[in-house]
């Protein structure tokens, strides 16, 4: 039975797509947790077996995110503007792409941290996780969004979600200044190629809630048109 | 006259099966979105249909009916050759059902009405001459295709707007929804009654002043709304429900009020859609009872009514049941705040269009109705291709339905008047 002209209006909405990648994405990050533990404590088994779940975590994300932008043909008319909703599911690709990175390259050095900033370490990977959390709290509320076609009370809430990611975000920079402060002490004791490296990782960590906060920028364009 | 009788025979066989396709295909466009927002199951879907439907054709249908029958065709220039009127008339009837088998077979996008309509203006303006074809009306009934897509997508766009702002958008959304929602159903009610009254009830012996009408009008909208009050009391507020997504409560309260307008754009549907099948068919008859004459006074009988009706009923039943699940799968992404904007909308201007005796589509009424909802960021995604193909298909549509139908007209006129 061909489908009635009524029905064949209808696209499918990329709202839960978009939650759902966006779900994926996280899943994939947290497990930099783990991974770093078993990094500070040179368990290189687990850390590897670590590193391979974030691949493939990723890999899973990146079908999602390919499946979306093949349902999301010109013609859609949306209560959003395509470019913004392909803009964020690049910007939440990104976050799992880095964290697949940093877990890489890691891996592939069989990277030392120095002992001094092992606590620092973890606490700005979860602080990055907590940005991308945020992220995800926010991303969920479009189907609600939808729901009030973009009005009233809901904007405002999704708007302290926004600002509260911003928050963290800058959170997060203020420990990436501590731990490179802390490195720059000393940074003179160690091999010099290694201090290239740990910089590095340090950068993309930042990298990863600064990602996030742009998935929150992009949102919040949504919000105004 | 010869013939009479196969002209009968041959009318009703026609307009019947016109309006089992109807029942059969149309009738799931203005009831699936009640079923794809889950308001009602398909089973209510049917039944609330084969009522209303009903009601709608037989109460409402009059005026569409009239203008289908002698609205379009200037009947004064066949004073003198009744027969070829009869010949048009089964000749439309029959271009049109064959355009639209042709068609659903191919999934495009037509319209019963821009068919039929088609078919009428064609043979009249070839077979008999172009001064046949009332062209002022034909003109009118153009633009209102124009107008009633463009009207419905206003008036659900502001339907909309006016939920958001009562009750979506405040702290306790489903307070809100519980008090306003009442207010929605008594206006659906109302101006069904309303137009219905003004126009339809002559032909069943009711003539009504203004005010009688109002006044009735405004008692049914309270009787439904009490009815609706009722069944929203018995809602309670499933904190539950409302965790993955925080309108589902709310959501709740406005199925009550899709089901009502889903009774309306049943009877909406019915009031309009039915003229296409029966209106040729009124036209045959009355020249056959007249015995020959093109009674332009006659009385549109009831029983023709009563057979557009049972014939809409008849598919619906057969064979809408499964076109309705069809719909109903693709669009679950209209919730019933949606839902019932768009059936609103569109039921309200169905109707206008009945009481003024305009033949519009309802799909089309219905489509846009459904893109003002998603002008007003309402809608997950719309593909606007439909709306292009919706234009082809009147471009197509048109002439083909008229093409046919000449070549229909003067096969019966060979056959027949040789």
């Amino acid at each position: 039975m061909a489908r009635t002209t009524i029905s064949s209006m209808f696209g499918s909405s990329p709202v839960k797509p978009l939650q759902q990648h966006m779900a994926g994405v996280q899943e994939c990050i947290v497990e930099l947790v783990p991974f770093f533990e078993a990094v500070l404590e040179q368990d290189w088994k687990t850390a590897k077996a670590q590193q391979k779940k974030i691949a493939r975590l990723e890999g899973a994300a990146d079908k999602l995110k390919r499946n979306l932008r093949m349902q999301l043909p010109r013609s859609l008319f949306m209560p959003v503007s395509r470019r913004d909703l392909l803009e964020v599911l690049t910007m939440q690709d990104k976050i799992a792409n880095k964290a697949k990175d940093i877990a890489g390259l890691i891996t592939g050095r069989k990277m030392e941290f120095p002992d001094a900033v092992n606590d620092q370490l973890i606490a700005f990977v979860k602080r990055a996780i907590d940005a991308s959390m945020q992220a995800q709290t926010a991303i969920n509320e479009l189907d609600e969004l939808v729901e009030t076609g973009f009005g009233g009370r809901e904007v405002k809430l999704v708007q302290s979600m926004i600002k509260e990611l911003d928050l963290i975000e800058s959170d997060n920079d203020k420990l990436e200044v501590k731990i490179r402060g802390a490195l720059f002490k000393l940074e003179n004791d160690l091999p010099p190629v290694q201090v290239m490296f740990l910089y590095r990782v340090i950068d993309w960590i930042g990298e990863l809630a600064d990602l996030s906060q742009r998935v929150g920028s992009r949102l919040e364009l949504m919000l105004a048109r | 006259m010869e013939f009479e009788i196969t002209f009968l025979v041959m009318a009703c066989i026609f307009g019947l099966f016109m309006a089992w396709g109807i029942g059969a295909n149309d009738v799931a466009n203005a009831m699936g979105t009640s079923v794809g927002s889950g308001a009602i199951t398909i089973k209510q879907a049917v039944i609330i249909a084969a009522i209303f439907e009903f009601a709608g054709a037989y109460l409402a249908g009059g005026q569409v009916t009239k203008t289908i029958r002698k609205g379009i065709v200037d009947a004064n220039l066949l004073s003198g050759t009744p027969d070829l009127l009869i010949y048009g008339m089964l000749a439309a009837l029959l271009a049109a059902g064959i355009w639209l088998l042709v068609a659903s077979r191919f999934g495009w996008p037509v319209s019963t009405t821009h068919t039929i309509v088609g078919a009428i203006v064609g043979f009249a303006a070839v077979g008999i001459g172009m001064d046949a074809v009332k062209w002022a009306k034909v003109g009118s009934i153009v633009m209102s295709w124009v107008v009633s897509p463009a009207l419905a997508g206003i008036i659900s766009y502001w339907l909309f707007r006016s939920v958001q702002k009562f009750i979506l958008n405040k702290d306790d959304p489903f307070k809100y929804a519980k008090r306003y929602v009442p207010v929605y159903i008594f206006f659906t009610g109302f101006i069904l009654a309303l137009v219905t009254l003004f126009k339809g009830l002559k032909h069943i012996g009711l003539e009504l002043s203004p005010v009688e009408s109002y006044s009735i009008a405004i008692l049914v909208g309270l009787i439904v709304m009490t009815i609706g009050i009722y069944f929203i009391s018995k809602i309670k507020h499933d904190p539950n429900a409302d965790k993955d997504f925080h309108f589902a409560n709310v959501e709740k309260v406005f199925a009550v009020l899709m089901v009502v307008t889903a009774c309306g754009m049943a009877f909406a549907h019915g009031s309009n859609d039915v003229a296409n099948a029966i209106g040729p068919v009124a036209a045959v008859v009355s020249v056959v009872e007249s015995g020959g004459e093109i009674g332009q006074k006659s009385a549109l009988p009831s029983w023709v009514l009563l057979l557009g009706g049972g014939g809409i009923v008849a598919g619906l039943l057969m064979y809408g049941r499964r076109v309705i699940t069809t719909v109903g799968k693709h669009i679950t992404e209209l919730t019933p705040s949606r839902g019932f904007a768009c059936e609103l909308a569109a039921a309200t201007t169905v109707v206008l269009a009945s009481g003024t005796g305009l033949p519009i589509s309802t799909t089309h009424t219905l489509v846009g109705a459904v893109l003002g909802v998603g002008m007003a960021r309402g809608i997950g995604a719309l593909n606007l291709n439909v709306v292009r193909t919706i234009f082809l298909s009147w471009i197509v549509t048109l002439p083909a339905g008229a093409i046919l139908s000449i070549l229909f007209f003067f096969m019966f006129k060979g056959m027949f008047g040789g």
